[in-house]
Parts: C-alpha cells; structure tokens; sequence
C-alpha cells in the first residue's frame, strides 16, 4: 500500500501548487482560486457519493414498488384468495399461489435438515480439527463451491443426481419405508428421478458452502481463552464445541443458516431443472411440484395475457416478502455477534 | 471410569461425523467439476467459439452466446461498479456514523442475497413491460443492479481498513476529504476494490435467472442491444431441457466454459486479496 504514495510526487500537481510554489505574490491568487475549486469539488463529490447511497436505496424501493405494481391486475382479480386457491389455470386464467408457496417451503425445508448438520460439522472440522497445512486449501474448495453458477448445479442435477437418485436411491426408499406408517406417504409413488426430493438434495449442496463459511467465521469470534480454559478442566474437542463455542456463537450460527435458507427459498435455476414443474401439492417427497422461482422462470416469457403475467409478478411478490423477512432477520442476528465480538 | 469412557466415545464419534461431513461435502465439489469436465471437453471443438447457436439437429457453436453475455456483462460491470463504489465511499467516509449509512448498509446486504429472478421481473416491469419489447440493454441493466451490492460491500470493508493515521496525514497536508480518498484512500484500497469488482463479475456471469425475461434469447448474431440478445447461460438453460443431444452437449460445453470463467475470476479475486492481506 505505499506504492501509491511513492508514485505520488509527480501527479498530484494540483496539491503541489497549493503548498510549494515560488513566487508568493502569484501563489495568493492561485492558493485560493486552488482551494475554492478544491471545495467546490469536494462538496460536488459528497453530494455525489450521498446520491449512490440513496440511489442504492430507491433500488430496493423500485423492486418493492415495481412487483406491488405489476402484481395489481392480479390482487384485484384475486384478492387474498390467491394466497389460498391451488388451481393454476391459465386456460380459464383461475391462479392460486398454494403449489408454489408449498413447494418452495418443502424443498428449502429438505434442504435445511441436510446442509445445516454437515455445514455445522465441516465448520466444526475447519476450526478444530483440521491439521493447519489443510485448513486454506479446504476453505478455499468449500468457498469455489458457494461461487459455481446455480445453473451448473441444474445441468448437473439434470443429467447426474437425478437418474442417480431414480435408479440406486429412491426405488431403495420407497421399499424401506413402505411399512412404516408415516414415512411411506413422505415416500409414496413411482420413481420420477425428478421431484421435490431432488430440487431438496440440490438446493442442500448449494447451500452448504454458506452455512460453512459464515459459521467458520463465526466459530472463529470465540475469545481462544474461553476454549482453553474449557479443554483446562479436562473437555474433550466435542465438548469444547457443544458447550462452549456453539451457545457463545449461538445467535450468528442461526444468522448463517437464516442467510442459507433465504438463498435456498430464491434458488431459481438449479431447482427449475429437477423439480417437474406439476402445480399440485402433494404428500410424496417424490412427487414432481413446483416452487415461486421455479414457476417465473419456466411460464413468465410463455404466459399470455395480462392477468397470467400479473399472477406471476404476484408470485414474485410473495417470495420477495418471505426472503425480505428471513434475510433482515439473519443480517440483525449477525449484526448482534458482530457487536459482541467488537465490544 | 464409565463416565469417562462414554464421553471419550460420543468424543470419537462426533469428530468422525465431521472428518465425514467436510469428505462427503468436497466430494460434491469434486463431482460436480468431474462431471463438467468430462461431458463439457467433448463437445469443445473450434466450431464452438466460431459458429452460431445451431437450429436442432444441426451442428453449430455458442459464437453469439459468449459474444452477448461479454457484452451484457461488461455493461452490467460498467453501469453498477461506479453506482457502488461511489455508495460504498459514502458509507466508509463522508456518512461512516449518519443514520443513512446503516440504513442502506443492511438494506445492501439484504440486496446482496436477494433472489435474482425478482431482480429480472423489476427489469421487466419497469423496462421490458415500458418498451414493449425484450432487450439486451434490460439484460445488462439487470446484471448492473446485481452487480451494486456486491461492490458497495468490498468498497465500504476495504476503506475501513484503511489505517486512519493515513487520513489524518492526507488532511493535515490540507486536502480536502475528496482528494485525500482520491489520491490515498483509493490507493490503499485498490487491491481489495478491485476483489470485489472481479467478484461481482463472477457473480454476475453465471446469472440466469434475470435475463430470462429481461434480454430473453436469440438465435443468431446481433449487435443490436435494442434487441434480444443471446447470453450463454440462457442459452444452456434452453438447449439442456432441449430433447435434441446436439443441443445437450452444446449446454454441457457451455456449461464448462462459464464454470472455467467464473472459477478463474474468483480464484484471481481470491490471489489479489491475500496479496494485499500480505503487504
């Protein structure tokens, strides 16, 4: 960072002129001239990067107002019916946001009880366990993961996971689960390879490497003190981590997994390839359904007619609502750890 | 004893879950690029980069494609790295403790995760759905509006960690606030700007979602960014969930190709900023 101050000598005459100039006479004119433009500048500049800031702002404010506005044909032919109708009809135009909305939930929902477990432990594995020369290399993979494009991940579950998950995995669970009452309807029906479960599976790889970094980072706040002296009174490492670290850090770590399942609700590509796109609810994890992003992605450019695009947007609409909420509440929860870890 | 057998054994067994969990979780990695490279390689041949998307069954290449997503990406980049950094400045100098700062600081991270294909439908109502038709200038405004966060949040982190004695030096000299960031805020920064920067271009070209409905597709050459213009991931959406294999292998080979680049971009990021880390 001091090369830019040893190249500076030369470019910055303005500066130069201000402070060393030979003849005194002159240098009162130009001193002030130089410093009344330097002012106006940098009043000029103040106001400009204040501008981005609130431009930054009414972006946020332009989404909101631009999905309420275009989903306003559809509010007033629906009303709150739309949050309650499961028919998607684009021929007699009947639209209900229940597919969508249950889809989203059940596939972020799988993809929470798989990730969260393993992005907790290779986090665990990263601040504790791992042997110091491995500890870059594997965070670096665990990051080249969270930085692939969602759409590898959907040509990747496409023509990779989903005929393996089809042939070797679900014809398995459907028979190990057939007698048992509750499970057997979580696993009923033929083996599509594509389908709620899968879209889960997808959305969970997606998602890992989220949880993984920001809990690693978040492991990394706890005072080593607080470690040593736990280890001190005769801990083991999983004590350590059970005891000690995971209630200190307790609020970021449900900040990081609410961050990675506002990731996982707006997933649009890698889910639009594996989920089957069917508008229904059904029981079966198997079973083809939809999610929100899913349903824009495939119908927005094919829908005709005003009411079809404005049902959509009001989709939108919905999945920005949920995200908005579960985003603010993971950025507040992170918010707080940073502070205690500041203070 | 008992007691301090079975701690020892829940001891064994959690860290082993966890040697597990980082394996399985790299295997992922390890997978997916496998596949990538195995199905891309095969279809990468000098008529991908020299021939247009093919009509199915024909033989063709993804000419058009690269060429309309380095062109709405570079827009993109041009038109949101000013808008963020200028943001970003904002927040790390002149408003560092005013109530706007912390306002758009989380209203920026909530933007940073917001789900991209809502991003595309504000492009389409408020551009696609006023002009009346799709175009790669609505492609490339939507990237700029993805690209913003990212910067806004490199720029404000990389001016805090500039050292404040260097402030106080530049103003004692009597520059004012916007030459003292000018001349070295800036500078001590840049490498980490630049990060950022790089990042957002790793993020923003892999993006498909907003440019479904905002630059939509097309099958042949066009300079025209008043007119749909083809990109490379809408393109390997459309030819993967194709039932024609000439277009699969082309979707696969695309895939490849902006896998390589997104990965080259984020590990340049990644070398650039531990250099700076180093100094």
């Amino acid at each position: 960072m001091d090369a830019g101050f040893n190249r500076q000598t030369r470019d910055n005459s303005v500066s130069d002129l201000a402070i060393v100039d030979a003849t005194p006479r002159a240098a009162e004119v130009d001193r002030g001239k130089v410093l009344g433009r330097m002012a106006l500048f940098d009043f000029f500049f103040h106001n400009l990067t204040r501008a981005a800031a609130v431009l930054v702002l009414l972006i946020l404010g332009g989404v909101i107002f631009s999905l309420i506005y275009g989903s306003l044909p559809a509010i007033k032919a629906f009303g709150l019916g739309f949050l309650t109708t499961e028919s998607w009809n684009p021929v007699t135009e009947r639209f209900g946001a229940v597919a969508p909305v249950y889809g989203t939930l059940v596939t972020s929902t799988i993809a929470m009880v798989i990730a969260v477990p393993l992005g907790l432990g290779i986090a665990i594995f990263l601040t504790e366990l791992c042997p110091h020369a491995l500890r870059r290399p594997i965070g670096v993979a665990i990051e080249l993961l969270a930085g692939i494009p969602s759409i590898i991940y959907g040509i990747w579950g496409l023509f990779v996971l989903a005929p393996f998950l089809q042939q070797h995995v679900q014809p398995a669970l459907i028979s190990l689960t057939a007698d048992i009452p509750v499970l057997s309807s979580l696993f009923a029906g033929p083996p599509y390879g594509i389908g709620m479960l899968t879209a889960g599976f997808i959305l969970a790889i997606m998602v890992l490497p989220f949880i993984t970094s920001i809990s690693r980072d978040v492991f990394d706040t706890v005072p080593p003190v607080l470690k040593e002296a736990a280890s001190g009174v005769g801990c083991t490492t999983w004590e350590v981590m059970r005891y000690v670290v995971i209630p200190y850090t307790r609020v970021g770590v449900i900040g990081g997994v609410m961050l990675g399942l506002g990731r996982a609700l707006g997933e649009t590509m890698a889910v639009t390839f594996v989920i089957g796109n069917a508008h229904k609810v059904s029981s079966s994890l198997l079973a083809p359904g939809t999610t929100i992003s899913a349903t824009i992605a495939n119908e927005f450019t094919e829908a005709v007619g005003d009411l079809y695009t404005s049902a959509l947007i009001e989709l939108g609409l919905i999945l920005f609502v949920i995200t908005f909420f579960v985003l603010a509440a993971a950025r507040f929860m992170l918010m707080r750890i940073e502070q205690k870890s500041g203070a | 004893m008992s007691l301090y057998t079975s701690r020892r054994r829940t001891n064994v067994i959690a860290t082993t879950l966890c040697w597990t969990g980082t394996v399985f979780g790299l295997a992922w990695l390890v997978l997916i690029l496998g596949a990538l490279i195995y199905e891309g390689a095969r279809g990468l041949s000098p008529a991908v980069f020299t021939e247009m998307t093919p009509p199915p069954g024909a033989t063709g290449g993804l000419l058009n494609a690269i060429a309309g997503s380095l062109v709405m990406t570079t827009i993109g980049v041009l038109l949101g790295t000013p808008l963020g950094m200028l943001a970003g400045t904002y927040m790390a100098e002149y408003g560092r403790y005013s109530k706007l700062s912390t306002v758009v600081r989380f209203i920026n991270d909530i933007l940073l995760s917001a789900p991209s294909i809502v991003v595309g439908l504000f492009v389409y109502t408020v551009v696609v759905a006023q002009v009346g038709h799709f175009s790669g200038i609505a492609g490339a405004l939507a990237l700029g509006v993805l690209v913003v966060p990212v910067v806004v949040r490199t720029t404000e982190d990389m001016l805090l960690l500039v050292p404040l004695p260097l402030r106080e030096a530049a103003t004692a000299l009597g520059l004012p606030r916007s030459h003292m960031l000018m001349r070295v805020a800036y500078r001590a920064a840049k490498s980490g700007i630049v990060t950022g920067v790089l990042l957002a271009i790793a993020r923003v070209s892999g993006e498909t979602a907003p440019l479904l409905f905002t630059s939509l597709n097309n099958q042949f050459w066009s300079t025209d960014l008043n007119a749909p213009v083809s990109s490379l991931p809408v393109v390997i959406f459309q030819f993967a969930l194709s039932p024609y294999k000439d277009w699969q292998q082309l979707a696969w080979t695309g895939a490849l190709l902006v896998t390589i680049a997104v990965l080259l971009l984020s590990i340049t990021a990644r070398a650039l900023s531990s250099q700076g880390k180093n100094k």
